[in-house]
């Protein structure tokens, strides 16, 4: 019998853990720091690839994804020698998706010719607003027009490029959101993730926000009204959400993320990355250090994990269930069940059904557009 | 035995924080009473939560031996006394006990309210009372504003007030001075019938219960049989002894003397405080005035957060109980929240300090049903039945009328507050009976509903003045009005444990006032949630909790997996804190807060 992750698939997820400058809202593992020597990266990237491998010998790769931090201040040539670690480390499939995250600077759109000669294939590009006023309020170094021309480079490149933006920001209103919204939808070609701003814990805005800072967020209503207008106006597009902040024509999602929405395996190697390796039928999530020097010195004493913990049936459920009800596509109630030795609550299924916040057809189960507003609570209310 | 003269008996007077448990260190320290090597913070506070909440709750006492200045010993008899409203019984048996107080008051701070409602206790005892004026080693020490508060506000002479630091043990010598000096010693009988005070009681693992007295005419010693007077038990004296402040035994206590016997006392239930204590043979004829037994007036519903631990709810409660013979319990169910125990208190603190305990020393969390007050309730037959949970109100069609418990409430208010004291009583359903002035401040009299009193009346006559009025009262009776029950129906389902008896005239507001609170306490839900409150089949105010708009988190990677699932677990956990009523979660703390009212 197939194993669970199978209906996921298998993805490598490199971190470089590096940024020219470190934005405020951002909870992600990066730090800025002047002098990095790739060749000690290289070793440690390439030792850890030989590590995983030998312990999923027949794992398929399907996607390598550069994530950050800001991948694209690695060196082409460094990016290189990373991918050809993994052909060598794994069979591959027939078209790998390899997604290298990049900030619209100019010195970084130099690179893109050397990120696709090196095997890469997709672009992601953070480029967060359309406008110069709300740019400087994240804390972005980069313009609007600093990000067209990188973009365009981009797509001299690439045939898949897509960007972020953050929206819901500070006196930002319907009106200014549609507009920007159909500037973005002109300038994509075929794959959007659009995010509401959030004030993660630990964040530069989050200790601006408790000491009264970061006025005119907007409240809830407003930013459900904000998330149904993305909705809309997306749809109309041609470019539907296929999970909650991910838009894409279809056929062009992010395949590298729907492992991790389809609950696949992954392996995770840099500071700070998490993995799911499924190894003699037992599903282990992976945990990293997160300071890049106690990670560079794990991995020269040949294992960057710190921790790795077997995933009990309900861990296994409870995550299959948070990240699968994500996708526009729905989650299957029988793996669920498979998963936890149970079925979902037929009860509390119907009371989801009644409020009209969730369908269910056969063994699919999907959040309707309401229910994906308040999917925190659709779940909590599930489990 | 210690001769009259060379005994002096006296008591702490001071609001909190005000230095009270420190200068009784420094006394103890002074005199050699403990060993330096001995000595730790705060001799005297032995519970947490006296300590946390700044209260007394059990009598403490020290026996002090001091060698004064014109070269003779003293005995110096210190009992440190409860200090709030519910317990003003207790606090008038100690006060009685002692001849005379120490009235503390920080120098940087001055008078404030529990002080106030204790030193007129002290003055109703006929107390010498020496005032001292503590922390004067701080920057903001302002020892002649203060004394000229203490002349005007309570109205004692101040111009000889000791001034204190209890940290630096400046002063100290003075105060001792003047315990010996300024308080009388007591006086007794030495051959008369025994009579000895009950002052408190308290359970302990190894002795029974421990019984404090304050020995007033007579001798008690070792071995007898004595005769508790309200209840005429007879108990066997097993042990006698002083606290210095560790037990110390003695042979016997002669008058003027405080001390405790042991007499393989199992409950502290039999110990009532204020009763009196004499020889079985040759006894007193006659029991000291001023004896009550204590009634419990407020009752509220106390229910185990997981019902799984009802059990020990019910171990814990029946311990508690032991030890505490003023507070009741019999079991009680609900529909909303399954088996708990209803349980009456002295007063809202009470009722708080049981509560917490039995969360912290049993840990067990809890569900606080509201308070509510003993109504009779006259039916049609001519029976009239107890009503102590509004749950239990019978049919409307059988019940002819009923009574609630009024009381006569004193409140001394600085007369700048005056007017917002006159609207808080006129607004709880107050008849004036009195107002007099004693220098700048107003004394008021009211005749009040008991339930307008129990639940927050406390906290918001301190809020509108500050904390400078001192609030006393006693039941008088039980009066006729028009009294109905009211429901709180939570999306349509009606909650028992939040419904309460209301006068017919103030259902509207109280009402409107309800599911307003009830609007903000109760989360947001997937869905839109009205809730009423309800008279009969009436509604009579309506409040719709509008349903949550947005809560999604924008990001979630293969990175976030493991914290996401793990803030899930913390989600589900902290739902458990919460009831479900139909589909709806009731956080607990909203069955008390939806009843204090903001006027």
């Amino acid at each position: 019998m197939a194993e669970d992750w199978q209906s996921g698939g298998f993805g490598l997820y490199v971190h470089w853990p590096f940024c020219a400058a470190k934005c405020p809202y951002c909870d992600f593992n990066s730090h800025v720091s002047r002098q990095i020597d790739e060749t000690v990266w290289r070793d440690a990237y390439l030792s850890e690839i030989e590590r995983v491998s030998a312990e999923t010998p027949d794992k398929v790769l399907n996607t390598i994804f550069f994530g950050g931090g800001t991948p694209s201040l690695m060196s082409p040539d460094l990016v290189a020698q990373v991918i050809d670690a993994a052909r060598r480390a794994w069979r591959w499939s027939n078209d790998v998706e390899i997604t290298l995250e990049a900030n619209p600077g100019s010195v970084e759109a130099g690179r893109f010719a050397g990120y696709r000669m090196a095997g890469v294939n997709r672009i992601s590009m953070g480029v967060q607003a359309l406008n110069d006023a709300d740019l400087r309020r994240l804390g972005r170094i980069h313009t609007v027009s600093d990000a067209r021309a990188a973009f365009d480079i981009a797509r001299g490149e690439f045939d898949r490029v897509s960007f972020d933006l953050i929206y819901a920001r500070q006196d930002q209103d319907l009106d200014h959101w549609r507009r920007e919204l159909r500037a973005a939808l002109d300038m994509a070609v075929d794959h959007l993730s659009l995010y509401q701003l959030t004030i993660e814990d630990g964040t530069a805005f989050a200790d601006r926000f408790k000491a009264g800072g970061l006025r005119g967020l907007p409240e809830d209503g407003l930013a459900a009204d904000m998330y149904d207008l993305t909705q809309d106006v997306c749809g109309a597009a041609g470019m539907p959400a296929y999970e909650v902040s991910n838009h894409a024509a279809a056929g062009a999602e992010s395949r590298h993320n729907l492992i991790y929405w389809r609950y696949g395996d992954y392996a995770g190697i840099g500071p700070g990355a998490h993995g799911r390796l499924t190894l003699n039928g037992q599903k282990f999530a992976t945990e990293a250090p997160r300071a890049p020097g106690l990670w560079l010195k794990k991995t020269r004493s040949g294992n960057g994990e710190t921790e790795r913990t077997a995933l009990g049936q309900q861990d296994q459920a409870y995550e299959y269930l948070m990240m699968c009800i994500r996708l526009s596509e729905g989650l299957d109630m029988r793996r669920f069940e498979r998963l936890l030795g149970q079925p979902l609550d037929p009860d509390r299924l119907d009371h989801l059904v009644q409020l009209g916040l969730v369908t269910v057809d056969g063994s699919i189960l999907t959040a309707t557009p309401s229910g994906r507003t308040l999917l925190n609570s659709v779940i909590a209310e599930l489990i | 035995m210690t001769d009259l003269a060379h005994i002096r008996n006296f008591s702490i007077v001071a609001h909190i924080d005000h230095g009270k448990s420190t200068l009784a260190d420094r006394l103890i320290q002074e005199t050699g009473t403990v060993q330096d090597r001995d000595m730790k913070e705060q001799l005297l506070d032995a519970m947490d939560i006296e300590r946390e909440r700044g209260i007394t709750i059990k009598a403490n006492t020290v026996r002090i031996d001091y060698v004064a200045d014109n070269g003779e010993t003293y005995v110096l008899n210190l009992i440190d006394t409860p200090g709030h409203v519910d317990f003003a019984y207790e606090v008038s048996r100690s006060m009685r006990a002692v001849e005379g107080s120490l009235l503390v008051v920080d120098s940087t701070q001055g008078v404030e309210a529990q002080t106030l409602a204790n030193v007129y206790q002290a003055i109703d005892a006929d107390h010498e009372i020496v005032p001292v004026l503590n922390k004067i080693d701080l920057p903001a020490s302002d020892c002649d504003r203060v004394a000229e508060q203490i002349e005007d506000v309570i109205g004692i002479d101040a111009s000889e007030a000791i001034q204190v630091s209890a940290k630096t043990g400046q002063g100290i010598h003075d105060t001792l001075e003047a315990i010996v000096h300024k308080l009388p010693a007591p006086t007794g009988t030495l051959d008369a019938p025994l009579k000895a005070m009950l002052v408190d009681s308290w359970y302990d693992a190894y002795l029974g219960v421990i019984v404090l007295v304050r020995i007033m005419d007579g001798t008690l010693k070792k071995g007898e049989r004595v005769k508790f007077m309200s209840n005429g038990t007879i108990h066997h004296v097993d042990r006698i002894g002083v606290f210095r402040p560790a037990m110390q035994m003695v042979d016997s206590l002669g008058p003027g003397e405080i001390g405790f016997l042991t007499a393989s006392i199992k409950q502290v239930r039999d110990t009532r405080v204020g009763d009196t204590i004499t020889h079985e043979k040759k006894g007193a004829d006659k029991a000291l005035p001023g004896f009550k037994p204590s009634i419990p007036v407020v009752f509220c519903g106390l229910f185990p957060v997981d019902s799984a631990e009802f059990e020990d709810l019910r171990d814990a409660i029946e311990k508690l109980a032991l030890n505490d013979a003023s507070f009741s319990y019999e079991m009680e169910t609900s529909a909303a929240l399954g088996f708990g125990f209803r349980c009456g208190f002295l007063g809202l603190l009470h009722l708080e300090v049981i509560r917490d305990r039995i969360e912290r020393e049993y840990d067990i969390e809890l569900i606080t049903t509201a308070p509510s007050v003993v109504y009779h309730v006259y039916m049609r037959d001519g029976t009239m039945m107890e009503l102590h949970n509004p749950a239990d109100m019978p049919d409307l069609t059988h019940v002819d009328h009923l009574e609630e418990p009024r009381i006569k409430a004193t409140i001394l208010v600085p007369d700048e507050y005056l007017g917002d004291v006159l609207k808080l009583c006129q607004d709880r359903r107050g008849i004036q009976m009195d107002l007099t002035y004693a220098g700048p401040r107003a004394m008021v009299v009211y005749d009040l509903p008991l339930n307008e009193v129990v639940f927050d009346f406390y906290d918001r006559l301190k809020s509108v003045t500050k904390g400078y009025a001192s609030f006393d009262y006693q039941m008088t009776g039980y009066r006729t009005d028009n009294l109905v029950k009211m429901q709180i129906l939570v999306n349509d389902e009606p909650v028992d444990a939040l419904s309460t008896m209301v006068h017919r005239d103030r259902a509207e507001m109280r009402g409107r006032a309800m599911v307003e609170k009830l609007k903000d306490l109760i989360p947001r839900h997937m869905f839109k949630i009205p809730i009423q409150a309800a008279i009969g089949g009436k509604v009579i105010a309506r409040e719709t909790l509008s349903a949550m708009r947005k809560d999604v988190t924008a990001k979630c990677y293969g990175g976030d997996a493991t914290r996401k699932r793990k803030l899930l677990e913390k989600q589900k956990a902290g739902k458990k804190k919460m009831r479900q009523f139909g589909k709806v979660d009731i956080p607990q703390e909203a069955f008390i807060s939806a009843l204090k009212m903001d006027s």
